[in-house]
This record gives structure tokens, C-alpha cells and sequence, in this order.
């Protein structure tokens, strides 16, 4: 038995060592190169399309006990006085035209918490024309409710955005409301932060920056007065009507960083203790997963997800938590047409509950999940049944880099011209350096000239700053277009057969590379960039018919992914746009991705402009090799 | 206490009978006693009544010793006996009660009422024994003295022993400065005498002991959170050593502290929980208030004004400050019994002196609160630079609990309003950054004298597994650099001793001193984590000592009657006055791996090694051959028919 196993497995290693068989296996990835690059990508997208079909993915449960199985009462009775609260606000809000920064102080103090504020200015790189502003001043008002006999180590967060004009007033009336009961109460071991930011997301990060006293994005902010020791949890929550007929959660945070699932379940428990209808991107969950209908509208949900995630943007004040270790959601009510009302008390009493439970966390929230996708808010996706998807589609690009390397280990052989061979080995290290070099500044390029050149622009074309960025953007963007031909008059002697093959291996491997540490961090974005580039990537060469291939390469352009992305999240949130109206939206969020990044620190416009735009140069490059 | 008593006919009666049966002997053993060598006192009690055991415990010297021991407690028990005839005197005489008592007892509660609305409840109660515990003679007999601490004290060479238990933090900018400040959790610091050698070791066992008296977790306390602070924690009790080899000093910012630490330190004191103050500290009422703290401080302190000679003193100290929001109804007011849910019906009955105060200071004509039942009786005591109004209760007098024959004072509050008062110093302490790479700790002090600057001293110490870079240490106040005049620094060393920074650093007026230090967070052995990993380290607070200057002159005079809470730091000077403040303790995350990974790390190496070990293993081993291709069909059939045939094969 022994001697047999042992031949055995003398066979399964002999795979590698034994060169005939590495041959056959070699050869026959080779020979069925295509084909199988064909059905693993066919593979990757139904294994994803099947990531939203009930059957296949996990129930949410409570992982974390301290949250489980303990019980809370909720008990918040006032919730007409909140709104009745949030109309006082409103009406000083008016008055002062802006943040009644008094006025919060002072009813903060009158329910017995310690109250500070802080000051931010920031001057935005060029204005932002969504929420037309420019320099940005203001200030955040926080009251903090010390919790009995606790040393001040640990706190949780509640914040409501002073939004412009009529929004959000509820929230704020709500948010003061739970303030003067939680302070009557004597179970508190955390302290809480009541935090009303301005300027929302600017607000957030100022004061953000100030409780950790860092500055990662160049803004002025006075600093804190008041601290609660290490922040565990935040909510932040968005109400502007009086009663409501959901609630929505949102997750998505700043760079495609999800909070814990444990928040997310830890809501959902509650709207079904409550008896609230609660939403995920806005879409109520199905039960009847075995229709055709069920089954559309849970992908939609997952896409909404995964094409918000993969924006990295924060899509809520709480997306600015989650860099600093903080599981935080956004809650937001919403008012539509539907029939069953929820009214504010019921809201204030989820949010006790909510508030209740994480005060009983013994630790922070770590027991769950990072990395999932939600089909639903009862069901998730893990990253081990995600993550197949996308290595399907990197598998490609790995067997169409071996197809190549064996290509060319059997080009010289095949010459058989020893001498030719190499001379042209000089030639070709430079024939790669040279578009790589090339790509990789058009992308610097791209990366730091809007910014830089608005000034410029406006003088000298009659735009806007921020068009002028935006347009500045694009026009670096096409441009690079240009570059092969001015390539290869850089090199010296035409580019050979082996030479772009050489650049092929190299920006294959540079792709697989790239896009898959981006997935690791954020899988929708990688996703999404694997899904158009790995295609291109696979089935460029010199040989292709060039103007129908250079189409298909620009179709597949990280820009041209973006502007599909946009229509197709219109569609999926049942707001189409025309054409014309969507390349509006375009511009707008080509803005909104610089503003991101410089304001937040969100990494996606650089990733795009400085690694993905020069790799797919280079797949623009190879196709017109000459 | 009354076992004790009883033994001491029994054993005067064995030494009596001793002396008649064999005189040598007895001769012997006065000559012993007089030298009086402390002996180890596990046997007390094994004295036994008749002289056939006493004759068969002369043989056995451990015993004998034993019992001359207690005959000298006899001697001291009874002072007014001529000492050199106590073995021939009748066992019934010398057990007269002492003429003189030696100690004495004091309580105290103090009331003040903050502008927060919130109440301040400070117990004290004061125990002093003229007594020598380092002396050659083993002290046993204890009457208000708790014998645990005693023993503790005589046992260990202890020269000053304070511990604190604290739940909560003190909320200075809401309070003010509390009289008797401790960080939240547990604090120990003791100063041992200059006679012990080995003070590490003493220091360890003497926390496993206090761990076992207070029902605390003291014997986490270790050399990773022992440190010895070279300047601030000088001894409050009189002596001239300040030799910091003799100090130990450790914080548990961890420990929780509840009833069961409650319950050993109520029965401390000499009327326990049944009469006198003590009958206040009921748990439920006391845990249900924004702060504890519970606290013992012994020390040496001089017995009369000439300092000619010492005695003990124990003062047992309680706070708590009862919140005003969390009490429900938003009416201001507060009575004994809403406070403590019990009314006073008398003083300690051992006590010399027992006294409420209550701060009247804020309230000269009663325009901000009303006091019922009023009191005639006003005192004026100068504490924290201020002079304050009390108003007394002397609960020794009878008439204070009128004719309901209970007290129970109550507070009404007229007007709601009140400004805070910002104490003259103030810390505050965090964590700056994110990841759990490195991070930033800033220590802020806030001097709000409008014109005087002082020094202070600050203390920090730092577990090891933050890894402090001490070059990025930075002092600053008012935008400018302040370089302190005084720096002490001790590196860590991993698993062995934590960071002990000291630094004496002068206070511009009206400004804030910020301290920061960078650090990196260390990655521990799997097994050095605690069962909740992700709930964070923690940093104990950092301690900020200073003479803070007076408003009023201060009482240099420390022999003179003050009340207790007003006399625990001495004052060396009219000026200023000693303040000791703690700052936040920090909850710090450290890289924590994912505690189920190591099934999956199983998993993943054995398969590592599998396939990418055996596989090259096999590479390396293996001897490559050229090996023959092998016969067409046909030859091999040829050959086997060859081989039938009995021909060579092909």
C-alpha cells in the first residue's frame, strides 16, 4: 500500500519535474488558449450574475454576542417634541442663514451635556458646482453625554448634517430629542457624541481630522475642546420629513470601504423588531427569489451596491468613519407614496435600541464581515464566494501571459538565427521602456494638470473653472490617444514581432498585477475594471483589423466605462437620462472624482489617471505596433 | 478583637505557673521578652490553658516565643502596671482597660454642591494610633487600627502605602478640583522603609496581599507596570528619605470597581457599616452616581506639634458625586435620602469627633439654594487656594438630630443657573492618528491663571508594547517651543518595565501646554493578547502635580485641629498649594490578528508545504535518467512470443 501511495503521489509531483508531461499540459494551454480564456470569462460573469440568486448566498445573523442575545427596551417617548425641536431649529436656521451655532450650544448645555465646537475653513481646488461652493467656512457643534462612573475611553457617534435650506431639520430635532433622554439614563457605558455637522461632508472631515489631530487633506480646523476616548461606532442619519415610510442604509464608504456587517444586521434586526419597512439602495427586499423578477430585482440591488462601491466615494456622512477604524452607516428616511407611515417616535426608539446594543459591545465590532456584496438586507455575499468572479476573470490574463512567454521562449528557436536573436534584445528592452515610460507620464499628466492649468484655461477659453478642469481632463485623456506614432519615432528602427510581444507580456502581467490588488481593497472596482480591460487585454495584437479594434479599444477606455457606469446606474435607480443629460452627469462626476480626492482623500481618481489610464495605453500602443 | 482578650489570662496564668514550677526557666524568658525578638505570629492562638501544655510547649522554642510575644502585648496593653512585676501579677489585674487610649478615631462627611447641579459626597474618616510598627516590638494588640493593615504595614516595612479605586473620571472642568484625586481604576504607590533589600520582591508580595484585602485585581500589578518616579510621588507623611529606590508606583486603569471592593474597605473602619456615617454607604445608592472612588492612605505622621515622635495614620477616603439628570423628575434637590437612600440617626459611637459639612460658600444669604435643618454652627476651612464656607452638623450632639431623632439634610436649589468655574490647571490626554501602525500621544495642560505661570510635574508612563520615539518628543505652549527644565526617561524594555517619562515643564499663564510623543504599536505574541484583543490596550493616565498659586493664603500650620479634607497634602507655603490632577487613561488598538485565522493558517501551510515543498523536495532528489522509448506493440508482442520460445528478446 505504502509503495503504491507513494507512486501516487510520485505522479502528481512528477507534473512539473517530469518535462513531457509539463510539455503536454503546456502545450495544450497553449493550443486551447483561447478557448478557455473565452469560458473563464463567460464563467466569471455568471459566476457573479449567480451571486445574486437567493439560493446561493448566506442569511445575515448577528455574529457578534455582546449584541446578540441581549435584550434592550426601547423607550423613547418624544418624538413630537423632537420634530416640534427641529422646527425651532429650522426657524433659527433661517434666521441666522446657516448653523444657529447659539442656539445648538445652548440647548445642548440646558440637557446637561458638555459642549464645544469647532471651526473649519477650506478652499475647494476649483468651485463645485453640485453644491455651489468655493471657500468653505463654517462650524460643527458637538455635545458629549458622559457616561456615569466610564473613564472616557470609549464613545459612540450620533451626527445629523446641518444641511442648506430645508433639509434635514428633523434629523437634527431628532438627534436633540434622543440627546435630552439618553442623558436621563443611567445604563450608559460609553459616552455619546451628539455631532450637528456643516457643510456636510466637509464638516465631517473636519471634525474627523480634529478629534484624531490628524491632516491628511490640508484643511483649517480649530482644534477639539472635548474627546471621548476611542470613537467604536457612528451613526449618522438624514430626515427631512416628518413622518416617513422607510429607511434607508447606507454602507458605502470613502475608497470602497464597507463598515462591519454586524451594523448593517445589527439595523435590520431592529426595523424587524420595530416593525419598520427598511430599504438597502433603495429597494425594498423580495421574497419570491424563484421568479424572473425576484431575481432582476436582487441583481439590481447588488449592481446599485457594487457600482456605488466602486465609485470610492463616500455615499454618506459616515463614509469618512471608516478610515479611521470607526464601523459607521448613514440612515436616511425616506417619504414616499406608500400607504404605512412611520412616525418619529418609532425612528427615535430604532435608534435607542441600535444605540443600546452598541453600548453593550465589549469590544469594537470585528466579529462579522468587511468585505461582502448585499443582494438584499437579509442576505449577503462574502468575499469567498465573491472573489471566484473575479478570479475567473484574472486567470485570463495569466494564461494569455504564459501563451505568450512560450511564444516567444519559441520565437528565437524557431528563427533559428542565433545573431538576429541578439541583436534584437538590445532594441527590445528600450522598445518596452520606452511606452511604458510614456504611458506612465501622460498619466501624471492627467493626473496633475486640471488642477494645476485651470487658471490657464479660464484666461484663454471662454469656461468655467470647474469645466475648465473637466474639460482640461478629457482633452489630456484623448490626447494620449495620440501617442504610438509619437512612440516609435522615439525609437530608433521599426518595432518587431518579438517586440511587442515582449510589451504585451509586460502590460499583461502589469494589468493582473494591478487590478488585482485593486480588488482586494475595493472588488467592485476591480471588478468592473477586470470586466472591460480583460477582454482587451486578451485579444489585442498588431494583427487585429485596426480600425474596428481601435473602436473596441475605446469603447472599453477606463472614460468610456465610467460614462456606461453612469447610464447604467441611472437606469438601475429608475432615473434614466438621455444622452445628452448623461453627458452632463459625466463632466459633473469626473469633478466630483478630482473633488473626492483632493477633499476626502479618495484614491480612485488617482488610481485611474496614474496606473489604469497608462496601462491600457500601453494595450493602445501594442495594437498599433509597427 | 475579644478572642485576643481572652487569651491573656490563659497565657499570663502558663507564665505564672511557668515562674512557680521551674524559676530558671522563667528567668529565661523575662530576659527574652525584654529583648523582645519579633517572631514569625502564625501560631497566636496556640496557646492552650493547662500547664501540662505549657510544660510540653517549653520544650518547643517556636511556641515559647509565641507566647512571650503576647506577654508583652499584656505590657503594652496596660501601661499604668509596673512593667517588671507584670509576670507575677494576678491575670485579672492586667486586663484593665487602657487609661489613655492611644488612638483615635475621626469621621467626616463633606457635601458640596456644584454648579454643574450634580452633589460632591466626600467621606473621610481618620484613624491615628501612637504606635511604632518598625520598632523592635511586634505590635498585636489593635483596637481601632484595622489588624490586616497593621500587619500589613509591620510585615512589609511599609512607610507610606496609598491605593485608590476609582470608577469613573473625574470631570474637572464640570467639578473643579476634587479633595483627593485618583485615576480611574486602580492606583498603588508605596514608600518602603530604607531597612528593606530586596523591594521588588516586597513590592510583589505586598500586591498579592492588598489583592487579597480589597478583593482587586492588584496582583496584575507587575514590573511591566511598576515604575519608580523620580520626582513626583514624594512622601506625604513626615520622613526625609526621597531616595525613588524605595518607591514603587502602578496604575490599573483596567480594574472595575464595584461592591466587592466596597465591602472589605467598609469593614476597615471601627464601626464598619453599622453606625456613624459609614451607614450611608449603601452600594446600590453609591454605584449609581456619575464617580467613585474609593481610597486608603497610611502614613507616619507627628504625634504633637514638637514632632518628637510618630504615629500612624490611616485615613480611609470615599467620593462620589451623584448626578443630578440621571436621579430623574430635573428638580433640584437633594436630601440625605435621596442621596444615600438612609438618614443619620448617630455618630460612630469610637469616634472622638464625627461632622457633616456642607459647602455654603456659593450661598452666603441663601439666594442660591435653601439648607434644611439650618445650622448655627459655621466653619471656614482655606482648601485648593480658596476659602470656603461650611456649615456643621456635629453629630456628637444629640440636638443636631432635633426631635425626629434622625438627620436628613436637604438641599433645594432656587436659582438653576451657574457658571462653571475653570480650575486653575487642567489635562486632558489622547490618541492622535489612524492605523494601527503608529500613532501620536498628545498631553494637554491648561494654565487658566491670568498672570502667574507655575511649574508642573508630569508623570507619564507607557507600556512597553507602545514603543515611544522619545526624539519625537515635543513640548510647546503658545505656538512656541518650552523646553522643560527637568527631564527624566526611562526606555521601556519589552515584557520587562514600561516607559516612565517625568518632565518638569513651566506653565505660561493663560495657555495651554501641549506635550506629544510618537509611537509605534508593537505586535505581541499570540499568547501575550488578552481574551478580548479587540477591545483595545490600555495607557493609564498621565499624572500632572504642581503648586498652583493661591488665591488666599494658605494654613502652613499642620498641627492645628483643620478639618480632615483640608488637611491630607501638607502645605509648605502660604502661596500655592499642591494640586495633583490625572488625565484620561487611553484606549489604544493594537494589530491584532483574526483569532479563527489559525485553523485557516493550518490549512494553508500544510498545503504550502505540501505541493511547493514536496514538489521541489521531489526535484531536488530525484535522478533523471534517459530512458529508453519504450517498445511498438508489435515488438513486444514479438518478444513475448520470443520469450516462450526461450530466444533472447529483440
Amino acid at each position: 500500500m505504502k509503495v503504491q501511495g507513494l507512486t501516487i503521489q510520485e505522479n502528481n509531483m512528477g507534473l512539473l519535474s517530469d518535462p513531457n508531461r509539463r510539455r503536454a499540459l503546456i502545450s495544450m494551454l497553449t493550443r486551447l488558449n483561447a478557448p478557455i480564456c473565452v469560458v473563464c470569462y463567460m464563467a466569471g460573469v455568471a459566476w457573479f450574475m449567480g451571486l445574486a440568486f437567493e439560493p446561493f448566498t448566506l442569511r445575515t445573523y448577528m455574529s457578534e454576542n455582546a449584541m446578540g442575545s441581549t435584550m434592550v427596551e426601547e423607550r423613547f417617548p418624544a418624538g413630537e417634541r423632537a420634530l416640534a425641536t427641529g422646527r425651532e431649529f429650522a426657524a433659527h436656521k433661517k434666521k441666522v442663514g446657516g448653523m444657529p451655532v447659539d442656539w445648538l450650544v445652548k440647548t445642548m448645555q440646558s440637557q446637561g451635556l458638555e459642549v464645544f465646537t469647532q471651526r473649519f475653513s477650506r478652499t475647494l481646488p476649483f468651485p463645485d458646482e453640485n453644491k455651489e461652493r468655493y471657500v468653505v467656512e463654517g462650524t460643527n457643534v458637538y455635545g458629549i453625554l458622559r457616561a456615569p462612573r466610564a473613564p472616557r475611553t470609549e464613545a459612540l457617534v450620533l451626527s445629523a448634517p446641518c444641511s442648506p435650506g430645508n433639509n434635514n431639520n428633523q434629523a437634527v430635532g431628532l438627534l436633540l430629542g434622543l440627546s435630552q433622554y439618553f442623558r436621563n439614563q443611567i445604563y450608559w457605558a460609553k459616552d455619546i457624541i451628539f455631532l450637528v455637522n456643516e457643510h456636510d461632508l466637509i464638516g465631517m472631515q473636519a471634525w474627523l481630522e480634529g478629534y484624531h489631530h490628524t491632516n491628511t487633506t490640508g484643511m483649517d480646523w480649530s482644534p477639539l475642546q472635548g474627546r471621548g476616548g476611542s470613537i467604536q461606532a457612528a451613526l449618522s442619519l438624514e430626515l427631512s420629513s416628518d413622518v416617513i415610510t422607510s429607511l434607508d442604509l447606507v454602507l458605502e464608504g470613502l475608497n470602497g470601504q464597507l463598515p462591519n456587517l454586524d451594523l448593517a444586521n445589527l439595523f435590520y434586526a431592529f426595523c424587524q423588531k420595530i416593525g419598520v419597512l427598511c430599504t438597502i439602495q433603495g429597494k425594498l427586499q423580495r421574497d419570491d427569489w424563484d421568479t424572473a423578477s425576484g431575481y432582476s430585482h436582487a441583481v439590481q440591488t447588488m449592481m446599485l451596491m457594487v457600482l456605488k462601491q466602486a465609485s470610492g466615494r463616500p455615499w454618506g456622512d459616515h463614509g469618512l468613519f471608516l478610515r479611521y477604524h470607526i464601523e459607521a452607516a448613514s440612515i436616511k428616511g425616506i417619504n414616499s407614496f406608500r400607504q404605512y407611515k412611520t412616525d418619529a417616535t418609532t425612528i427615535g426608539r430604532l435608534l435607542e435600541g441600535m444605540f443600546r446594543k452598541l453600548n453593550n459591545l465589549l469590544e469594537r465590532l470585528h466579529q462579522s464581515y468587511f468585505f461582502y456584496l448585499m443582494p438584499s438586507l437579509s442576505r449577503f455575499v462574502s468575499i469567498g464566494y465573491y472573489m471566484p468572479a473575479f478570479g475567473l476573470l484574472a486567470v485570463i490574463l495569466l494564461l494569455r501571459a504564459l501563451d505568450l512567454w512560450v511564444q516567444l521562449s519559441a520565437l528565437p528557436s524557431r528563427t533559428e538565427d542565433g545573431i538576429a536573436d541578439i541583436e534584437q534584445s538590445g532594441p527590445g528592452v528600450l522598445s518596452v521602456l520606452t511606452p511604458l515610460v510614456i504611458s506612465h507620464l501622460t498619466g501624471v499628466a492627467l493626473y496633475t494638470l486640471p488642477i494645476r492649468s485651470q487658471e490657464m484655461a479660464v484666461e484663454h477659453f471662454p469656461v468655467f473653472e470647474t469645466e475648465a478642469v473637466v474639460l482640461t481632463a478629457i482633452a489630456i485623456y484623448t490626447a494620449g490617444l495620440a501617442l504610438p506614432h509619437n512612440t516609435h519615432r522615439l525609437v530608433s528602427g521599426e518595432g518587431t514581432e518579438q517586440g511587442w510581444r515582449v510589451l504585451k507580456l509586460v502590460a499583461v502581467l502589469y494589468l493582473a498585477v494591478l487590478l488585482g490588488c485593486t480588488a482586494l481593497i475595493n472588488f467592485s472596482l476591480g471588478f468592473i475594471l477586470a470586466l472591460t480591460l480583460v477582454p482587451l487585454a486578451a485579444f489585442i495584437t498588431p494583427h487585429v483589423p485596426k480600425l474596428l479594434s481601435a473602436l473596441f479599444m475605446v469603447l472599453l477606455s477606463p472614460g468610456c466605462t465610467l460614462f456606461f457606469s453612469i447610464f447604467f446606474f441611472q437606469e438601475l435607480q429608475e432615473t434614466p437620462v438621455n444622452l445628452q443629460e448623461g453627458w452632463v452627469l459625466f463632466l459633473s462626476v469626473i469633478s466630483q472624482g478630482i473633488l473626492d480626492h483632493s477633499l476626502y482623500g479618495s484614491l480612485v481618481y488617482p488610481l485611474v489617471a496614474l496606473l489604469v489610464y497608462p496601462c491600457w495605453l500601453l494595450f493602445w500602443n501594442i495594437l498599433f505596433w509597427k | 478583637m475579644a478572642a485576643h482578650r481572652c487569651h491573656f489570662p490563659a497565657l499570663v496564668l502558663i507564665l505564672w505557673s511557668l515562674s512557680v514550677f521551674i524559676v530558671a526557666d522563667v528567668q529565661e524568658t523575662t530576659r527574652l521578652t525584654d529583648t523582645g525578638p519579633s517572631a514569625a505570629s502564625s501560631q497566636q492562638t496556640a496557646a492552650a490553658g493547662e500547664p501540662p501544655a505549657a510544660a510540653e510547649t517549653r520544650r518547643q522554642p517556636p511556641e515559647e516565643e509565641d507566647r512571650r510575644w503576647e506577654a508583652t502585648e499584656v505590657e503594652e496593653a496596660a501601661p499604668g502596671d509596673a512593667p517588671s512585676d507584670s509576670q507575677t501579677s494576678s491575670a485579672p489585674e492586667t486586663v484593665v482597660t487602657p487609661s489613655q487610649p492611644e488612638d483615635d478615631f475621626q469621621e467626616e462627611l463633606v457635601i458640596r454642591p456644584l454648579h454643574s447641579g450634580d452633589i460632591y459626597a466626600s467621606f473621610q474618616f481618620r484613624t491615628v494610633w501612637d504606635t511604632d510598627f518598625m520598632g523592635g516590638k511586634k505590635v498585636s494588640h489593635y483596637r481601632l487600627f484595622p489588624k490586616s493593615l497593621g500587619q500589613v504595614i509591620s510585615k512589609f516595612s511599609v512607610r507610606e502605602l496609598h491605593i485608590s479605586f476609582t470608577q469613573g473620571y473625574w470631570r474637572t472642568m464640570q467639578w473643579g478640583q476634587p479633595f483627593l484625586p485618583s485615576p480611574p481604576g486602580a492606583e498603588l504607590w508605596v514608600w518602603f522603609q530604607d531597612t528593606v533589600t530586596d523591594v521588588d520582591g516586597t513590592w510583589k508580595e505586598l500586591t498579592n496581599v492588598l489583592s487579597g484585602i480589597f478583593c482587586a485585581s492588584l496582583n496584575f500589578i507587575d514590573s511591566t507596570n511598576t515604575v519608580q518616579p523620580s520626582a513626583s510621588f514624594k512622601p506625604l507623611g513626615i520622613g526625609n528619605v526621597t531616595d525613588h529606590r524605595f518607591l514603587r508606583y502602578a496604575t490599573l486603569p483596567r480594574e472595575i470597581v464595584c461592591t466587592e471592593n466596597l465591602t472589605p474597605w467598609k469593614k476597615l473602619l471601627p464601626c464598619g457599616s453599622k453606625a456613624g456615617l459609614a451607614v450611608l454607604m449603601k452600594s446600590e445608592k453609591l454605584f449609581h452616581s456619575s464617580f467613585h472612588s474609593q481610597a486608603v492612605h497610611i502614613r507616619p505622621v507627628c504625634q504633637d506639634w514638637q514632632c518628637k515622635s510618630t504615629s500612624w495614620e490611616l485615613r480611609q477616603t470615599l467620593n462620589v458625586v451623584f448626578d443630578l439628570h440621571s436621579s430623574g423628575q430635573g428638580k433640584r434637590e437633594w436630601s440625605l435620602f435621596k442621596m444615600f437612600s438612609r438618614t443619620l440617626t448617630e455618630a460612630c459611637p469610637l469616634a472622638s469627633s464625627s461632622k457633616i459639612y456642607i459647602d455654603v460658600t456659593d450661598n452666603p444669604q441663601g439666594e442660591q439654594f435653601e439648607l434644611s435643618p439650618a445650622t448655627p454652627l459655621l466653619s471656614q476651612a482655606v482648601v485648593l487656594g480658596d476659602r470656603r464656607t461650611y456649615s456643621v452638623y456635629d453629630l456628637t450632639q444629640q440636638a443636631t438630630f432635633g426631635s425626629m431623632r434622625s438627620l436628613n439634610m436637604l438641599l433645594r436649589w432656587k436659582s438653576s443657573d451657574g457658571d462653571m468655574m475653570r480650575p486653575l490647571l487642567h489635562g486632558e490626554r489622547y490618541v492622535a492618528g489612524y492605523g494601527l501602525q503608529t500613532g501620536e500621544i498628545h498631553t494637554l495642560m491648561y494654565n487658566h491663571h491670568p498672570y502667574r505661570a507655575f511649574p508642573v510635574l508630569l508623570l507619564d508612563t507607557v507600556p512597553w508594547y507602545l514603543r515611544l520615539y522619545i526624539h519625537t518628543l515635543t513640548v510647546t505652549s503658545k505656538g512656541k517651543d518650552n523646553k522643560p527644565s527637568y527631564i527624566h526617561y526611562q526606555p521601556s524594555k519589552d515584557r520587562v518595565r514600561p516607559h516612565l517619562l517625568e518632565m518638569l515643564v513651566q506653565l505660561p499663564p493663560n495657555s495651554v501646554t501641549e506635550v506629544t510623543v510618537q509611537f509605534e504599536r508593537a505586535l505581541l505574541k499570540w499568547t501575550e493578547y488578552t481574551p478580548d484583543p479587540n477591545h483595545g490596550f490600555y495607557v493609564g493616565s498621565s499624572v500632572v502635580s504642581a503648586l498652583v498659586p493661591s488665591v488666599v493664603a494658605m494654613d502652613t500650620n499642620s498641627t492645628q485641629e483643620r478639618p480632615l479634607f483640608s488637611s491630607f497634602f501638607p502645605s509648605k507655603e502660604e502661596s500655592s498649594y499642591f494640586v495633583r490632577i490625572y488625565t484620561e487613561p487611553l484606549l489604544v488598538n493594537l494589530p491584532t490578528p483574526d483569532f479563527s485565522m489559525p485553523y485557516n493558517v493550518i490549512c494553508l501551510t500544510c498545503t504550502v508545504v505540501a505541493v511547493g515543498y514536496g514538489s521541489l523536495y521531489n526535484l531536488l532528489t530525484r535522478t533523471f535518467q534517459v530512458e529508453e522509448p519504450s517498445p511498438g506493440l508489435a515488438k513486444r508482442l514479438a518478444n513475448i512470443i520470443r520469450k516462450m520460445r526461450g530466444v533472447p528478446p529483440l
